[in-house]
């Protein structure tokens, strides 16, 4: 099998998705593309539930999902493992690395020793490709550095065995059996992908997924400041900011690498209506980062006042509008 | 956001890595441009930190006050909530929560001890004589 190629992205899970599916001869695949057929957009706020001690939203499909989709809309065959003994994953895992496999590995970062500390929390739905081991080190091309790196077995089965919620239990995939893969089949995985992310940014019922959800977060703030104070207010503000432009999401809660997919896909359909749904989604973007500048002045002890968390609330309900807008007009078109 | 907006603030990526944002370039198409790290989340991330700090302190408090064990000390300290540490070790999320008490803690055999220091990487001495 040809030599391996680290390819940085935004996005872990659209990286490893990218390369693998590069690697086995899909030289078309990018990673907008890969994030739109696995209908990764998305906004979630679960009530009553805490992460970090902060509000528990999410920007994005649940883990795992984009690179299921994405390979089985181009009828790519997909292993996949779980284990309970660290032991017989890391033999399993050095096994695929002799026949010359690379894998995709779920880990948890809290124990990540190529991270800086200050990203170290117990987040466990990272990925990355092994591609190879040299001597007691496995190669390990992580998507969001920008060169690769590598981890002892030791550091690498305590990642693949981190605890907590959504723990990998030494989660491994990779692709097995690709087909020729034909140009119908790409049209379909784009139409279906769009199809899916319209669904689950307006059809979700109870008001706090996709559009809704939004909303749903808005009013949650506008009573932050009376209920929890201005100092707990504005670490809930702070997480929300993190979660929205951390590393990881391409910026503006991972707008832009949604409008990115349109603008790739408006070129592969021909279709000049989903080149101007991209333009409404660069412009969601835009404002996701207005609405950060905006809570960054609270947590950042600058505004302090009700009419200041008002004014996220209200850029919030106008983002919520525009990402309305731009998945009516999408699931309007006809293709 | 355009290419030429992409801020280049310090952060602690610095030394790490750079980021990928996904930009407008000048011709109005998207393309990826590598990012330091911005100002705005660098701040949401710092509070963060001093949250930690400061629950880690609140802890040393209440384990000084006998009303915590070192346990919430240390939890606190690796980031920990009930999911975690109850991975870790092994041990039920309404053990957990009683042997956050002194008087749980103290009733705690070796290796349950040796359970918790394994999870927080301490050597079993450091968690029972740790002084707030």
């Amino acid at each position: 099998m040809s030599e391996f190629i680290h390819h940085q992205t935004a996005h872990c899970e659209n990286g490893v998705t990218m390369s693998l599916l590069q690697h086995h001869g899909v030289d078309f695949m990018t990673e907008p593309l890969a994030f739109g057929m696995g209908s990764g957009l998305f906004y979630i706020h679960i009530p009553f539930m805490k992460v970090n001690n902060g509000p528990a939203i999410s920007f994005r499909t649940m883990p795992g999902a984009i690179f299921k989709r994405t390979c089985k809309a181009l009828d790519v065959k997909v292993e996949r493992k779980k284990f309970k003994d660290p032991k017989e994953a890391t033999r399993f895992l050095d096994e695929k690395i002799a026949q010359g496999i690379q894998v995709g590995c779920q880990v948890g970062v809290f124990h990540l020793p190529y991270f800086p500390k200050e990203y170290r929390f117990h987040f466990n739905a990272h990925n990355l490709i092994v591609f190879g081991k040299e001597g007691d080190r496995y190669l390990v091309s992580d998507p969001v550095m920008e060169v690769t790196t590598s981890l002892s077995t030791e550091e690498l089965e305590r990642v693949r065995f981190a605890k907590g919620a959504l723990a990998p239990k030494g989660h491994i995939y990779y692709p097995v059996e690709i087909g020729n893969i034909t140009q119908e089949q790409i049209r379909r995985g784009i139409e279906k992908g769009i199809k899916r992310n319209c669904r689950d940014m307006l059809k979700i019922p109870g008001g706090i997924a996709g559009v809704k959800g939004i909303v749903h977060t808005s009013k949650k703030i506008r009573t932050w400041r009376e209920k929890l104070g201005p100092r707990q207010a504005g670490l809930h503000l702070g997480q929300i900011v993190r979660m929205q432009e951390e590393i990881g999401t391409g910026g503006g809660g991972f707008r832009f690498l949604y409008a990115a997919f349109l603008e790739e896909a408006a070129v592969i359909m021909q279709n000049e209506q989903l080149a101007k749904v991209s333009e409404t989604m660069t412009k969601a973007g835009d404002l996701w980062r207005d609405s950060a500048l905006q809570m960054s002045g609270i947590y950042k002890g600058r505004l302090t006042e009700q009419k200041d968390f008002d004014a996220c609330a209200d850029l919030l309900v106008e983002i919520s509008a525009v990402e309305k807008q731009a998945f009516q007009e999408l699931s309007r078109i006809k293709f | 956001m355009k290419k030429s907006e992409v801020p280049q603030d310090k952060s602690a990526l610095e030394n790490f890595t750079r980021e990928v944002c996904y930009v407008k370039n000048e011709d109005g198409h998207y393309d990826t441009e590598l990012s330091t790290g911005w100002e705005a989340k660098k701040v949401a991330l710092d509070e963060a930190w001093k949250e930690i700090e400061r629950r880690t302190l609140d802890a040393r408090e209440q384990i000084k006050k006998g009303l915590a064990s070192p346990i919430l000390y240390f939890m606190e300290e690796k980031l920990m909530d009930f999911t975690v540490l109850s991975g870790y070790t092994g041990i039920w999320k309404f053990r957990i929560k009683r042997h956050l008490k002194p008087n749980g803690f103290k009733k705690l055999s070796d290796s349950t001890l040796k359970r918790y220091a394994d999870a927080f990487e301490i050597s079993v001495d450091e968690l029972k004589n740790f002084k707030a």
